[in-house]
């Protein structure tokens, strides 16, 4: 049984005339893959993140997605943080008055609380987020600061992969985190995430281009096109994506 | 022939003005006239309604049914258990208790030099260049609350500070109701010489349950160069009326940061005039407001810049759950002289539940041909994109939400300079969140 298993999902934008998005999505994840999906705009990559997440904005009409086995899609948003499943935003959000340490010192106690353990003691909370925090170039002004509040581009990457390096979630859905990065603030992420790879841990990384791949690479990299996988392969998939574009899958479709 | 129409008098209006007729004798000639004229402007002008502009939101006539006897002495021992706000914040407390100082239960020792604080009932009737200053801030217009203080009040505390002292050590008003329902009157006034500093802080609270009434009015005479912070907490019991005016004298080169938290009280009024007389002032009045259930609380200020290069500004953040209520009336006046006024006025309200309501009315008059002001309103529900941010990373609902309040509500608190009566706020406001949860 893979850790992730999306079985053929299907979902639509909330609401009578909502759009149909995912049309009969398959793809399993386990421990230690990393699976690359890649994909022109529109194809439905993001709304695959969010509802793995639990945003409320979708609607699945079929399909199933488990995590260990278990029904992801009848958690709560927070109850599938608590199970592991961690997505790191394209566009990082902004929460003015709650500085990072809160918020991730919050976000893991109430984490650990679900599951059932201990609150992390304050030393141990502080020296956790200094270490992680120092390989990924994060200042401790940084840290005092509001989430993400006055963070250019590629800080707020940085400190998305900073939480997710302090929360350590079983699966991790990285929703185009190169997007809006110059080359040093991609190779600062990656490295970051790379650091995150482990035996335990499956991957997500959505990026519309290659570039991302040579720093992450992947296990396996899949073609999303109008809402499904319609191809997969191994890591040289992506350079045959890069050398010819995603027409051929918009022609098959025409 | 024109004949004045004046409406029915509702039960509250005719047993206000019984009350009247039987005016506290504190005070010499001068306060003895102060007291028949606002007396007599109460008979005149009666409660106000929605349709008296200042009032339209709170319908006074309607939201105040009755006329309560005025309190009694409260016992010591009682105001004693009931004292709870701001108790650890190292100020210097006074009690006052069903609007009487009690001086027992205030901390009168020691009084650093430069610093004088007295009853205002013995001030009163001992006289002095002092108690002249009271009810010399006048706010240019009928204000039924304030004519009744003027009329009632008599005991309150007055605090002068010497030209040239600063206080260090915040001067905190404790103000307590206990007993049965019946209506107190609190008449303060601070008083600062030039270069002055001074710390004031002043509380409400009472029982739950009682439906008391508060009345207080504080007057604060600010002169050149003094720097004056003002902390207010108003935790009235749920069934209280409040109703409390705030007058402020402000000369030129002051600093004036002034900052009110509330979330007691039924429904609760406060008013707010402040006078910048002297050029090159700052001021702030900035305040937060949590209100739950039906509460309904209303903040109306009056900002009068009468000078040139005078600072002002103002920032008020409601946060209404249940069916609550929230009013701000912020109006700003730049007389023809007030050139470089630099002003500004921001509400901010997160509606919480979904039949609350908030009521914004910012007001600009200008005279003055250069000038900055500007003014803003906003209300809205939380952001539900950060919500599902704070979720995603494993907050549960009520949690994330709990701390984007904070934030919200963050923003205005930390607007107050002293570290511990900002901490007592803010604990004050996360008791408020987690008695929701």
């Amino acid at each position: 049984m893979a850790m992730l298993d999306i079985d053929n999902l299907h979902a639509k934008i909330e609401g009578e005339d909502g759009k149909e998005i995912l049309k009969g999505l398959s793809l399993k994840v386990n421990p230690g893959e990393v699976h690359a999906i890649m994909g022109p705009n529109g194809s439905g990559k993001s709304t695959l993140s969010y509802i793995l997440a639990g945003k409320e904005d979708y609607e699945v009409t079929e399909g199933s997605v488990t995590l260990d086995g278990e029904d992801l899609l009848e958690m709560a948003i927070d109850e599938r943080a608590a199970k592991g499943v961690f997505l790191a935003f394209q566009y990082p959000i902004e929460v003015p008055g709650v500085a990072t340490m809160t918020f991730l010192r919050s976000a893991l106690n109430a984490q650990r609380k679900k599951r059932g353990e201990e609150e992390i003691s304050t030393p141990d909370f502080l020296r956790l987020v200094k270490d992680k925090a120092a390989g990924l170039g994060i200042s401790q002004d940084m840290l005092k600061r509001g989430v993400n509040v006055g963070f250019s581009g590629g800080e707020k990457k940085r400190a998305e992969i900073l939480q997710m390096a302090v929360l350590e979630p079983k699966i991790a859905i990285l929703d185009e985190t190169d997007s809006g990065l110059d080359i040093d603030a991609l190779k600062i992420v990656s490295e970051g995430v790379n650091a995150l790879r482990s035996p335990e841990r499956g991957m997500i990384v959505i990026t519309h281009y290659q570039r991302l791949l040579n720093h992450i690479v992947p296990d396996f990299v899949h073609v999303m096109h109008k809402g499904r996988i319609v191809r997969s392969g191994g890591k040289e998939l992506a350079l045959e994506l890069e050398a010819n574009g995603y027409a051929e899958y918009q022609q098959d479709a025409a | 022939m024109n004949a004045e129409i004046r409406p029915m008098r509702t039960p509250a209006e005719q047993g206000l003005s019984g009350e009247l007729k039987n005016l506290p004798l504190t005070g010499d000639a001068r306060v003895r006239a102060l007291r028949e004229a606002a007396a007599q402007a109460f008979n005149d002008n009666g409660l106000p309604h929605r349709r008296v502009e200042e009032w339209k939101y709170t319908d006074l006539r309607t939201l105040m049914r009755e006329a309560l006897p005025i309190s009694s002495p409260a016992q010591s021992a009682q105001v004693e258990a009931h004292a709870r706000l701001l108790i650890d914040t190292g100020a210097r407390r006074l009690v006052v208790a069903n609007g009487a100082l009690v001086p027992e239960l205030s901390d009168l020792a020691d009084l650093e030099p430069g610093l004088s604080i007295a009853p205002l009932g013995t001030a009163l009737a001992a006289g002095g260049d002092l108690v002249a200053r009271l009810g010399t801030l006048e706010p240019g217009r009928y204000d039924a609350a304030l004519a009744l203080n003027t009329a009632l009040a008599a005991d309150g505390v007055v605090i002068a500070v010497a030209a040239g002292a600063v206080i260090e050590r915040p001067v905190h008003v404790a103000h307590v109701f206990s007993g049965k329902a019946a209506a107190s009157f609190a008449r303060n006034l601070v008083v600062l010489g030039e270069g002055a500093g001074l710390t004031y802080a002043e509380s409400f609270e009472g029982p739950e349950g009682v439906a008391y009434q508060v009345n207080s009015a504080t007057e604060f005479v600010v002169a050149d160069e003094a720097s004056l912070d003002v902390v207010r907490m108003q935790e009235d019991g749920a069934s209280a009326l409040h109703l409390s005016t705030l007058l402020f004298e402000v000369g030129k080169g002051v600093k004036l940061n002034a900052f009110g938290f509330a979330s007691g009280a039924a429904v609760a009024r406060t008013s707010l005039y402040a006078r910048l007389d002297g050029a090159d002032s700052a001021v702030a009045f900035n305040g937060a407001i949590l209100l739950k259930d039906r509460q309904h609380a209303d903040s109306t200020l009056f900002v009068d810049h009468r000078t040139t290069g005078c600072e002002s500004r103002e920032l008020f953040k409601h946060v209404l759950d249940d069916s609550s209520r929230g009013v701000f009336q912020g109006k700003i006046v730049v007389r023809q002289p007030a050139q470089k006024t630099d002003g500004r006025m921001m509400s901010r309200a997160l509606l919480l539940g979904d039949d609350a309501e908030m009521d914004n009315k910012p007001e600009l008059e200008i005279f003055a041909d250069d000038v900055a002001c500007g003014h803003g309103a906003t209300c809205g529900a939380i952001d539900d994109d950060l919500l599902f941010y704070l979720r995603a990373r494993g907050i549960p609902l009520k949690e994330a939400q709990s701390l984007l309040v904070q934030a919200f509500v963050g923003e205005a608190i930390e607007t107050v300079a002293n570290d511990e009566l900002r901490d007592a706020l803010v604990a004050r406001a996360e008791a408020w969140l987690k008695a929701r949860a």
